[in-house]
C-alpha cells in the first residue's frame, strides 16, 4: 500500500516539475506562490480533520517569513535550505509552546484564540519601525547550496524547490493522516467523548496537529517570502489567514492534492479577475467562492475521492 | 487518487491559461500598466482621482495638440498610448504577482503605479529582476532608494520628507509662535515617519518648542473623541497631522465640532485632497500642504506653467465635475515625465519604439515641466525626483462657494529636499546643510 503512495508522489513530482518547462514565467511564479500558500492550508486541513479550524494560521506564515528575512538580512544567510530549516524550527518551537495551550479549545474559541495570536503579532510588527513597521522588509534572491541563479533559472529553481517540498510534505502528511494518530483525529471529528473513552488522548492529538500545522505554515511563509522578495505585517493579518481557511474549505479535508489544486485555482481566478474586472474583482472572486460552497459543500476533495469504509 | 488530483489540477489550469490568451507587443503602440487603488480606503482619496486624471491625460495625448508645447505631439512621440488598469488593493504579496503578470503576460512597455509605500518597497527588486521599466508615481517613503539601488525603477515624485520640512518652514516664515505642539497621526509607517520628520524639522527650526503629546490612533479608526479630548486638555499651540482620506475627514469634522481648530493651529501635511468632500466644513485658517505644488496651490501659482496647469485643470473639472487635488497632479507629472523620456529615447535611437534599457537611459537625471512645477530626477543617481512644494492657509470664499488657499508660500525643490547622497533623516538632523532657499 505504501509503495503505491510513493509511486503517486513520484508521479505528482514529475507532473508538477514538468511545469517548469511548460509554464510561462508569470504562471510559474503564480504556481510557486499558490503551492507555498497551499502548504499553510495543508496545516489547516490537518486541524480541520479533527474538527477545529484555525483562523490565525497567518501567525506561522508571518513568523516563517520574518524569520527567514531577518536571518538573511542580519546574518547574510541566503541559502534557501538553511533559511527553510531555520524558520521551520522556529515555527516548530512556537507551535510547541501554543499547541498544548490551545489543544483544549474547540470551535469558535479555538478559532478566536488563534486569530488573536496572529493579530497580536500583526500589531507588534506594525509598530516596530526598526524592522520596517507596516511597510515591511525586503529579502534578497536566494542561493541554492552556493549556486546563485538569475532570471528564468532562479524562477525554475525556486519552483522545483517548492514542488519538492510540497510533494515531500504532502506524502508525509498523507502517511500521518493514515496513521493511528491521524485516524484518531478523524474519529475526534465524529465523537470526541467516545475517543477519550476508548483511551486515546484527544488533547495530545490536537496539540500534534497544531504543531505540524505550525511547521507547515512556517515552510509556506519562508518559500513565499523568498519568492516575493518582500515581507510585511500583512502576512499575519486576519484577511491572509481567512484566505487560507477559504482554500482549506474549498479543498475539503479528505484529500491532500485537493489542497494544492484549490490553492492554485484561487490564485488563478484572482489573478485573472483582477486584470479583467479591475473594479469588481472582489465581487467576481466572491461569486466564485459562493458557487463553490453551494455546489461542493465538502470541498474539491469530495470530487477526487469518496470516503470509503473510513479510509480516505 | 493522487494522480486524478494532479491531472484535474492541470486540466483546470490549462483551461484557464487558455482563456487568458496572450497579449502581443505592437510596434506602433506604447502600453502602460497602471496600478492604483480602485477599492479600499485609498481609492477615493488617491487611487480613483489619479486614475481619472491619468485617463484624461492619456486621451488628450493620444488626440495630439490638446496640450500646450512641448507636449503637443501625438501620444508618446507618435506612438499611440494604451493602458491596462490593476487594483492596488490586496497587499504587497498580490502586487508582486500582478506586477509579474503585467510584465510577462500582458507585456506592457512600462509599469506606472503604487500609492502604498509597502508596495513601492516590494516591487522594485522584482522590476530589476525582470528588467522592466517602472515608475513609482505616488508613494512617500524615502526608503525605496535610500535602502536599495535599482536600475529600472524611477520615482517621479519627491518623497514624503519635504512635506513636513515645508510645514516647519512655513510656520517660521509666517512668524508663527510655537511654544508647544502635538501630533495625531495614523498608526502605520506613513504616519509614524511623517511625525518623525516633523518633530526633527521642528527641532531645527523651533528648538524650544515642547512636544505635548504624540497620538497614534489606529489606521482607519474614524473616531477621534478620545484623542481630541487629550488634545484639548494638553492645549498645544499647534496640532500636526498627516492623516488622509476618511481618517482626515473624520478628524477634521470631529475636531471643529469641539472647537479644537479655535484653540490650536491645525497643520496638515497632505490635507488638500479632502477639500472637495468637506467644502465649507473644512475649517478656515488651517495650514496645509498637498505633497507638492498640487491642486489649489498650483492653480494659485500662475507663472509660466499657467497655461499647462489651466488646460489640465479645466479639462479635469469639465470631465469629472470636481477640481483636481494632489493625486491627479502626481499622475500627470509621471505621465509627462514618461512622455518626455520616451521621446528623448526615440530621438536617440532614430525614432524606433524604445526598449526598457533605452527608457532607463533617457529617464535617468531627466528634467521636465508638469502642472506641479519643474521636476528633476536629481537623487539616487537620477532615479528619484525632487520637486517644489507649497503650503497655504485655507479660506472659504462664501461668495464663490469655493475653498481657496491664501498666503501660499512656494518652496524651491532644493530648499525642502535633501541633496544627492544624503539620507533624508540625516539631512534634517544636521540642520538642512546645503538647502537652497530663495
Amino acid at each position: 500500500m505504501r509503495y503505491i503512495l510513493f509511486l503517486y508522489a513520484a508521479i505528482a513530482f514529475v507532473v508538477l516539475a514538468a511545469g517548469s518547462i511548460i509554464l510561462p514565467d508569470w504562471a510559474m511564479f503564480l504556481f510557486a506562490m499558490a503551492l507555498a500558500k497551499g502548504l499553510v492550508c495543508l496545516g489547516i486541513v490537518a486541524m480541520m480533520r479533527g474538527g477545529v479550524v484555525s483562523f490565525g494560521q497567518g501567525l506561522y506564515y508571518c513568523i516563517g517569513a520574518y524569520t527567514a528575512t531577518l536571518a538573511a538580512n542580519l546574518w547574510g544567510v541566503s541559502d534557501i535550505f538553511a533559511l527553510t530549516l531555520f524558520s521551520s524550527v522556529v515555527c516548530l518551537i512556537v507551535g510547541m509552546i501554543f499547541g498544548p495551550m490551545l489543544a483544549t479549545y474547540r470551535g469558535i474559541f479555538f478559532a478566536m484564540l488563534t486569530l488573536a495570536l496572529s493579530m497580536v503579532l500583526y500589531g507588534t510588527l506594525s509598530k516596530m519601525s526598526v524592522i520596517g513597521g507596516s511597510d515591511g522588509l525586503n529579502i534578497g534572491s536566494p542561493t541554492f547550496l552556493g549556486w546563485a541563479p538569475e532570471g528564468r533559472d532562479l524562477q525554475t529553481a525556486l519552483y522545483i524547490y517548492v514542488v519538492a517540498i510540497v510533494v515531500i510534505t504532502g506524502t508525509l502528511m498523507r502517511i500521518y493522516f493514515d496513521s493511528e494518530q491521524g485516524l484518531i483525529t478523524l474519529a475526534t471529528r465524529d465523537n470526541e467523548l467516545r475517543v477519550e473513552y476508548l483511551g486515546a488522548s484527544v488533547r495530545k492529538v490536537m496539540a500534534y496537529n497544531y504543531t505540524f500545522a505550525a511547521v507547515l505554515g512556517g515552510l509556506g511563509g519562508t518559500i513565499a517570502v523568498v519568492a516575493l522578495g518582500h515581507v510585511d505585517p500583512e502576512f499575519a493579518f486576519w484577511t491572509t489567514s481567512g484566505e487560507f481557511v477559504f482554500v482549506a474549505i474549498l479543498a475539503g479535508y479528505m484529500s491532500v492534492p485537493a489542497v494544492f489544486v484549490a490553492a492554485i485555482i484561487l490564485e488563478v481566478v484572482r489573478s485573472f479577475s483582477n486584470l479583467y474586472f479591475p473594479n469588481t474583482w472582489q465581487l467576481s472572486l466572491g461569486i466564485f467562492l459562493l458557487i463553490v460552497i453551494v455546489t461542493l459543500p465538502n470541498g474539491l476533495g469530495s470530487l477526487l475521492s469518496r470516503r470509503k469504509g473510513g479510509k480516505t | 487518487m493522487k494522480k486524478t488530483g494532479i491531472y484535474g489540477a492541470l486540466s483546470t489550469i490549462g483551461l484557464m491559461a487558455g482563456l487568458a490568451g496572450s497579449a502581443t507587443a505592437q510596434e506602433d503602440t506604447f502600453k502602460i500598466g497602471i496600478i492604483t487603488f480602485l477599492s479600499g480606503q485609498a481609492a477615493e482619496s488617491f487611487g480613483v482621482p489619479a486614475l481619472n486624471g491619468g485617463k484624461l491625460l492619456i486621451d488628450m495625448m493620444n488626440k495630439g495638440d490638446a496640450l500646450p508645447a512641448p507636449y503637443n505631439t501625438k501620444g508618446f512621440g507618435g506612438l499611440n498610448i494604451e493602458y491596462v488598469v490593476v487594483d492596488e488593493a490586496g497587499g504587497a504579496t498580490k502586487q508582486v504577482q500582478e506586477f509579474r503578470n503585467l510584465v510577462q503576460r500582458e507585456e506592457v512597455d512600462a509599469v506606472l503605479g503604487y500609492v502604498s509605500s509597502g508596495d513601492c518597497l516590494a516591487v522594485p527588486p522584482v522590476a530589476d529582476e525582470l528588467k522592466a521599466f517602472t515608475i513609482l508615481y505616488d508613494c512617500g517613503t524615502p526608503r525605496v532608494f535610500e535602502d536599495g539601488k535599482f536600475e529600472y525603477v524611477f520615482r517621479t515624485a519627491a518623497h514624503a520628507t519635504m512635506d513636513n520640512i515645508s510645514l516647519a518652514r512655513y510656520l517660521k516664515s509666517r512668524n508663527f509662535d510655537v511654544p508647544s505642539y502635538a501630533g495625531l497621526n495614523q498608526d502605520y509607517a506613513f504616519g509614524q515617519d511623517s511625525w518623525a520628520d516633523f518633530t526633527a524639522s521642528m527641532k531645527q527650526i523651533y528648538p524650544d518648542a515642547e512636544i505635548k503629546t504624540a497620538l497614534f490612533p489606529k489606521f482607519g479608526a474614524g473616531q477621534y473623541g478620545t484623542e481630541i479630548s487629550a488634545l484639548l486638555r494638553e492645549k498645544p499651540a499647534l496640532v500636526h497631522s498627516s492623516n488622509w482620506g476618511g481618517d482626515l475627514q473624520g478628524f477634521l469634522i470631529q475636531a471643529t465640532a469641539r472647537g479644537l481648530d479655535k484653540r490650536s493651529q491645525l497643520v496638515l501635511s497632505a490635507g488638500d485632497h479632502v477639500i472637495p468632500q468637506l467644502q465649507d466644513k473644512m475649517p478656515d485658517g488651517i495650514f496645509l500642504g498637498a505633497r507638492g505644488v498640487n491642486g489649489l496651490a498650483a492653480y494659485a501659482r500662475g507663472g509660466e506653467l499657467k497655461e499647462l496647469t489651466d488646460t489640465m485643470w479645466d479639462a479635469y473639472e469639465a470631465e469629472y465635475g470636481v477640481f483636481p487635488v494632489q493625486a491627479p497632479f502626481r499622475m500627470w507629472q509621471a505621465l509627462f515625465g514618461l512622455k518626455t523620456a520616451v521621446e528623448k529615447a526615440m530621438a536617440d535611437n532614430g525614432g524606433k519604439k524604445p526598449s526598457d534599457e533605452e527608457l532607463v537611459a533617457a529617464m535617468k537625471g531627466l528634467e521636465w515641466d508638469a502642472p506641479s512645477g519643474h521636476i528633476e530626477m536629481a537623487l539616487a543617481d537620477g532615479h528619484q525626483a525632487i520637486q517644489p512644494n507649497a503650503i497655504g492657509t485655507t479660506k472659504w470664499n462664501a461668495d464663490a462657494g469655493k475653498m481657496e488657499l491664501v498666503d501660499v508660500e512656494y518652496y524651491a525643490a532644493r530648499c525642502v529636499n535633501p541633496p544627492e547622497g544624503v539620507l533624508a533623516a540625516d539631512w534634517i538632523a544636521q540642520g538642512f546643510p546645503g538647502a537652497e532657499c530663495d
